[in-house]
């Protein structure tokens, strides 16, 4: 299986922390192979068109914005 | 009028009066029922505040509110970004993606100007805590005079065409995007009340951890000050008669983005011995509307220049209200 890429968009608020944290906790309960980047940069942000954080993308496409995800809601993000 | 702190004010003369044998007419007494009163008072005012705002707050996505404004010219614009900015959600760290966000959609830039202002500027923490501290009256005035403000200043960088200010990346940015983005916008799942209630719940006790301790704090010094220092003193320092006070109250909070939560319980006290309300107003407009991280981010996207005409409007607009304020509430 091809390696994911899980981007946590996010200019490093506590709730972007926290997105982060679920997003790999719901990756090492799929025991699922994963990359996971923070991107922090807030002109990269907006380019991705998110204009709320903290955001979550899976292979470059923006699935969820301003919202703290729990790691099930990532979990059924991930299978999908 | 009837009061819906009045439980917490009697339960703190009960403690103050039965239980520990004081009268809150002396020093020791007076500071504990300031303490025992405003505590319990802010921190559920705190929470149930941020919880109803939270929830209500999943209803409106910016993307909602970009397509509001779109359409929407000098003015008339303004003045609905600044309404909306009343009730959307805003942390410094989403600034520079809204900003951007906005202006890629057509916005003109004064209209985006109005928003930046207003949204942090009326946040859920100082309203509970102008409310919970100084009543209702003086919270809607603050409401008012921060919505002014923003479609004031706002209106003056439109007015002003200062496009040319604006890093030209985001321009560029604009062109690139604006065909594709716009036209396949982010659809959000539609939530359930279940789940809007959770982030509601999440955002309160988020707010709640970030700033309890703050506000202890700050009422414990406000106790303090309430009890024991003179009113000559505050008077001498920071009242009506001291023209200066509203500018530095001004200067001195803009670096306190954080710790409003900590500083308006000291105000309140400050209050009571005789400072006037302006100069607290002024300076909670100084914490919220001209936060330093603020700068700090907007700084990448706007020329020098423009940074500089908006902080002077700014800084200028929130002491012209602190006096107005002044004049206003003392008479």
């Amino acid at each position: 299986m091809e390696t994911m890429k899980i981007e946590v968009l996010g200019t490093g608020c506590k709730k972007c922390q926290q997105l982060e944290a679920n997003a790999r906790e719901a990756i090492a309960a799929l025991a699922l192979e994963a990359e996971v980047l923070h991107i922090t940069d807030p002109i990269e942000i907006a380019k991705r068109g998110v204009m709320s954080t903290p955001a979550l993308a899976i292979n470059s496409q923006v699935v969820s914005k301003g919202k703290v995800l729990t790691p099930t809601e990532i979990q059924h993000l991930l299978k999908a | 009028m009837l009061d819906p702190f009045y439980p917490f004010d009697w339960l703190a003369t009960q403690i103050v009066t039965h239980l520990l044998g004081l009268s809150v007419d002396s020093h020791l007494g007076a500071s504990l029922h300031f303490f025992l009163y405003d505590v319990p008072k802010v921190l559920t005012l705190l929470i149930t505040i941020s919880f109803l705002v939270g929830t209500f707050q999943s209803f409106l996505q910016p993307e909602k509110v970009r397509y509001w404004l779109s359409g929407k010219r000098t003015l008339s614009g303004n003045i609905l970004a600044a309404m909306v900015g009343i009730i959307t959600p805003f942390c410094s760290c989403s600034a520079v993606p809204l900003f951007i966000g906005f202006l890629e959609a057509g916005i003109p830039l004064g209209v985006t100007f109005s928003y930046l202002i207003s949204a942090p500027m009326v946040n859920e923490v100082a309203i509970v805590l102008l409310w919970g501290l100084f009543g209702l009256r003086v919270t809607l005035l603050y409401i008012g005079f921060g919505v002014g403000l923003a479609i004031i200043a706002g209106y003056a960088i439109g007015r002003l065409k200062l496009e040319h200010w604006v890093e030209p990346f985001v321009w560029e940015l604009q062109r690139s995007h604006q065909s594709q983005e716009l036209a396949q916008s982010f659809q959000s799942p539609r939530l359930t009340w279940k789940q809007r209630l959770q982030q509601g719940w999440f955002q309160s006790s988020q707010i709640f951890q970030s700033v309890w301790l703050y506000v202890v704090i700050g009422i414990a010094i406000g106790a303090g000050i309430h009890g024991y220092m003179p009113t000559t003193l505050v008077t001498q320092l920071a009242g009506a008669d001291n023209p200066l006070a509203v500018p530095v109250a001004v200067v001195l909070g803009v670096p306190l983005y954080a710790n409003i939560a900590g500083v308006m319980p000291i105000t309140e006290a400050l209050v009571n011995k005789g400072m006037p309300l302006g100069t607290v107003l002024a300076f909670t407009m100084a914490v919220t509307a001209l936060s330093f991280p603020e700068i700090v981010i907007l700084k990448r996207v706007l020329r020098p220049q423009l940074l500089t005409v908006f902080i002077s409007l700014m800084t200028l607009g929130i002491i012209s209200v602190g006096y107005l304020f002044n004049l206003l509430l003392l008479n």
